[in-house]
């Protein structure tokens, strides 16, 4: 199934931003925001990481995907080590790994038809799609993350926000990715959408055997959808398993705070007599 | 429902209504004054048959509404050289807005390039703009131009040099300072990881989304521009000898003022309208775009 | 989240102290005329908490805007009905006289305090403020005042941090500090919009109890807004469930999740995954929330209703007890015997 190995592999990542000296601008100490991170992730599956703010985990998503550079570490895609690659060289990486992000306002410049902000990725790679398949590539993509395809040429503040988080999701799929990273991707909405959108990417996960990076605060989304959960605290992995061991079983002490502050639907079910 | 509610929606959808009206009504009408400007600046000097160095010894300094010996009604009265007054500024008021737009096209070209540049960039190629920006800001506009002027010499092309010279800085910093307000936002790091480069960014991602603001200062430069050269002109160093300027014609007025008031007073009134037409049109267009009012 | 909470008797004990009946919202948009809240009504009386769930465009936090006076202007504009407490019609009031009334006898917090509170004030002249304004109390006292409550907020050190600036505390802690400045005045509402949902999870458990120990401490009454359905189940006794502008459930929390009687709520209770849902797939609801502007006619829900049938599309039905529940559990539904059954 994975063939010839993890597609994502990382190493004792660590990212640390220098303080610097006001005037002189000297380095006079780090902020550690990650530390010695470990995982590997192939091809169908999808690992999460959580943990509270602080915690690192969008520092992880974004080193990974080539936005924020490590201190040290190494990272591998697909066999090769991306980690001092140039914005240039990530340009045919960046193909193969794309993200998701949190807020579905934002993450849409608001000034493009829907089509554009889709074709986008095609702009930016050309030869990939030909141009005269573009309107007709977009629509398709529509269709699959299933919003109507006649709505490609409005802007998106005239949709909601659950259809704008498939809107990024169709811009995601329209590179072709292996890996995709969802960066707090359902955390901004409402339940009743949020269990559409992961129905959705739990059905492309297995269409187009992605792997998902799916980063979340969110600890009930996180045990649903993943296979293997890190919990990160400031910077560092303190527990790692599968869903189900984490939840019935939480070893580290901060997790078993962790899980025991995530606030039940109907906790008077739980209680011991 | 009952009657009262319905009421209460509808005045405040009139009110919302009016609200909005009066935003495009502070568009409309100054577009069309500045358009009235352009029409009359290229018109009336040909209409009048206009020669700037023409000297009429025996129609001098008549008032307003009396008539020329060839016949024609000065509307505005003639000059200490026997011009007429309204023919002379409405050529006046071509030399302004060439002027204005001039300068608006150059110091705007460079200006938005550059805070773009310096924008996205950042550390040391935005640290060196901004401080020539500071460093230019340092020298009074005023004495700049002198100094230019008196290098360069007078003429319009080294007017608008001058008056770029000293408008780009403020044009760059409104761009920069939107663009690093659009930078950290969600799509623009979104573009980045399609594997957007710099030249997509910059063009097609982040200019786009400064072009509001950029247009708002560019409409408020255009007025202090025009306003800058009529200094110039008034001091002296502004047009050459030959050319008419509002600014020059005021100045060669102000030694009549107390017998035709007119040869100062009319251009001063021009040069205050158009001035203001600009000033509401900038207002107007920053409210445009501001979405409160948008959504009411 | 375990915590053991009295059970207290759902029906209000006495006269309520707020009662908002039959409220209706307008907005006028570039688009039209959005009818945000439409005929609701609610009550909460002493010592009582009463939580207030709904998603995006549901109106609840417009209930709370409405109810403060802090409807945005020219724009929002309460179209119908009337907010009585103690006596008065909040709704018929000019606005000066309920922002008079809510700075001392309502108070609300908000979502994200960190734009509540203003940046360039010490915290303690910030809870201060209320004192010396409306109590006309002199600066040492007030400043006394301010470290009391902050002290009861749970504000480590307080002695010291009461001159700091917001921006050197955590967002938990700005939100507690946040609580003090409501609750300075002793104010007998407090209304909570979305309290906790900026906050990291064991932050959230910490704030949710700080919220009901007060309330325990003060007998006020407290609205919680949220859209979360599990931070307030802990606290609040009764719940209304918003759907379009409307109260589509009402009743005790626990009965209501237990047995939804409306098939929104049934819907959101089964979307939320949870730890029995692991390796399943979820069941969302169909469809998307509704658009203000064009409502479906009849129930606002029946688009997405698995329940619906041709009766729902003709009127909206009235929240009405279903046959053989025990009172006050309301729905508005035609078929919440069978929603029930299931």
């Amino acid at each position: 199934m994975t063939g010839t190995g993890p597609l994502l592999q990382v190493e004792n990542l660590k990212v640390a931003y220098p303080i610097r000296s006001s005037i002189l601008l000297r380095k006079t100490g780090e902020n550690v925001a990650v530390s010695d991170v470990n995982f590997e992730l192939s091809a169908g599956q999808t690992v999460g990481l959580v943990g509270e703010s602080g915690s690192g985990k969008s520092t992880v998503a974004r080193t990974v995907i080539g936005l924020v550079k490590p201190s040290a570490g190494r990272i591998r895609f697909d066999g090769q080590d991306i980690t001092d690659y140039s914005p240039r060289q990530l340009k045919s990486v960046r193909r193969q790994m794309q993200m998701i992000f949190q807020d579905p306002q934002a993450s849409l410049n608001p000034r493009l038809t829907v089509r554009d902000i889709i074709a986008e990725g095609w702009r930016v790679h050309p030869g990939l799609v030909a141009r005269s398949r573009w309107t007709a590539e977009v629509k398709e993509l529509l269709e699959r993350v299933g919003l109507n395809p006649d709505y490609s040429d409005r802007y998106p503040h005239q949709f909601s926000g659950g259809q704008r988080q498939r809107i990024g999701i169709a811009r995601a799929l329209a590179l072709r990715p292996k890996l995709i990273i969802c960066d707090e991707a359902v955390s901004a909405l409402d339940v009743s959408v949020q269990a559409q959108v992961l129905n959705l990417l739990d059905d492309l996960q297995r269409e187009l055997n992605l792997a998902y990076l799916f980063i979340s605060h969110d600890l009930s989304v996180v045990e649903h959808i993943c296979d293997r959960v890190m919990v990160l605290n400031r910077g560092v992995v303190v527990e790692e398993g599968t869903a189900v061991e984490l939840f019935e079983n939480p070893q580290d002490e901060y997790t078993k705070r962790l899980f025991a502050a995530v606030p039940v639907v109907r906790p008077w079910l739980e209680q011991t007599p | 429902m009952s009657a009262a509610p319905v009421t209460i929606a509808l005045q405040t959808m009139q009110v919302a209504r009016r609200t909005r009206k009066a935003v495009a009504l502070r568009m409309a009408l100054p577009l069309i004054v500045i358009g009235l400007y352009v029409l009359g600046a290229i018109f009336v000097p040909i209409l009048y048959d206009f020669d700037p160095l023409r000297v009429d010894v025996t129609s001098r300094l008549l008032p307003p509404g009396s008539t020329l010996p060839n016949g024609s009604v000065a509307i505005f009265g003639t000059d200490q050289v026997g011009q007429d007054l309204f023919a002379q500024m409405m050529e006046g008021a071509r030399v302004s807005l060439v002027v204005g737009a001039g300068t608006l096209l150059f110091a705007g070209f460079v200006g938005v390039l550059l805070g773009m540049l310096a924008g996205h960039f950042g550390g040391k190629l935005d640290m060196v703009l901004m401080r020539i920006a500071d460093i230019q800001l340092a020298f009074p506009a005023i004495l700049l131009a002198i100094l230019i002027a008196s290098v360069l010499g007078q003429g319009i092309w080294n007017i608008i040099i001058v008056l770029s010279i000293a408008n780009w800085v403020i044009i760059a910093r409104v761009t920069r300072g939107q663009v690093l307000s659009l930078k950290t936002r969600e799509f623009v790091e979104a573009s980045r990881t399609l594997g957007a480069g710099n030249t997509h960014l910059i063009a097609r991602t982040l200019l786009p989304g400064a072009m509001a603001p950029i247009l708002v200062i560019l409409t408020v430069e255009f007025g202090q521009v025009i306003l800058a050269e009529a200094a110039l002109s008034f001091l002296g160093v502004g047009v050459p000898l030959g050319v008419p300027s509002l600014g020059s014609t005021i100045a060669n007025g102000t030694a009549h003022m107390t017998t035709a008031w007119w040869i100062s007073t009319l251009p001063g009134v021009a040069l205050l309208i158009l001035v203001l037409a600009t000033g509401i049109l900038g207002d107007a267009i920053r409210d445009h775009y501001d979405p409160r009012l948008r959504s009411a | 989240m375990t915590m053991t909470q009295p059970e207290r008797d759902a029906t209000s004990s006495g006269t309520p102290l707020l009662s908002v009946q039959d409220l209706a919202v307008e907005f006028s948009t570039s688009a039209g005329v959005v009818r945000a809240l439409d005929g609701v009504s609610f009550e909460v009386s002493e010592g009582e908490t009463l939580a207030i769930l709904g998603e995006s465009g549901s109106g609840k936090s417009v209930t709370a805007q409405a109810i403060m006076a802090l409807l945005p202007r020219p724009a929002g504009s309460i179209a119908g009905g009337r907010i009585v407490y103690g006596g008065t019609d909040l709704a018929a009031q000019p606005i000066k006289k309920v922002r008079e009334l809510c700075a001392t006898e309502i108070a609300m917090i908000f979502q994200d305090p960190l734009s509540s509170l203003n940046p360039v004030f010490r915290i303690g002249y910030q809870i201060a403020e209320p004192f010396r304004r409306r109590r006309g109390m002199g600066k040492r006292e007030a400043w006394a005042k301010a470290l009391e409550l902050l002290k009861r907020v749970g504000i480590p050190d307080a002695e010291t941090r009461i001159r700091d600036y917001p921006h050197q505390f955590s967002g938990g802690q700005r939100q507690r500090i946040m609580i003090a400045m409501a609750i300075a005045l002793e104010p007998r509402v407090l209304i909570a919009d979305e309290p906790t949902t900026a906050l990291d999870v064991t932050v959230q458990a910490q704030i949710m109890t700080l919220l009901a120990d007060l309330q325990a401490e003060t007998g006020m009454a407290l609205i919680l807004i949220s859209h979360d359905l599990g931070v307030v189940a802990d606290v609040a006794e009764r719940a209304a469930i918003m759907y379009a502008g409307r109260i589509v459930e009402t009743g005790r929390i626990r009965e209501m999740y237990d047995h939804p009687a409306h098939p929104y709520t049934q819907g959101l209770l089964d979307s939320i995954p949870s730890a029995s849902t692991i390796g399943e797939r979820l069941k969302p609801i169909v469809g998307a929330p509704p658009n203000l502007l064009s409502l479906p006619t009849g129930c606002s829900f029946h688009p997405r209703c698995p329940f619906a049938t041709e009766a729902c599309k003709a009127a909206v039905p009235p929240l009405r007890q279903p046959d053989g529940w025990l009172p006050p559990h309301l729905a508005a539904c035609i078929r919440s015997e069978e929603v029930l059954a299931k």
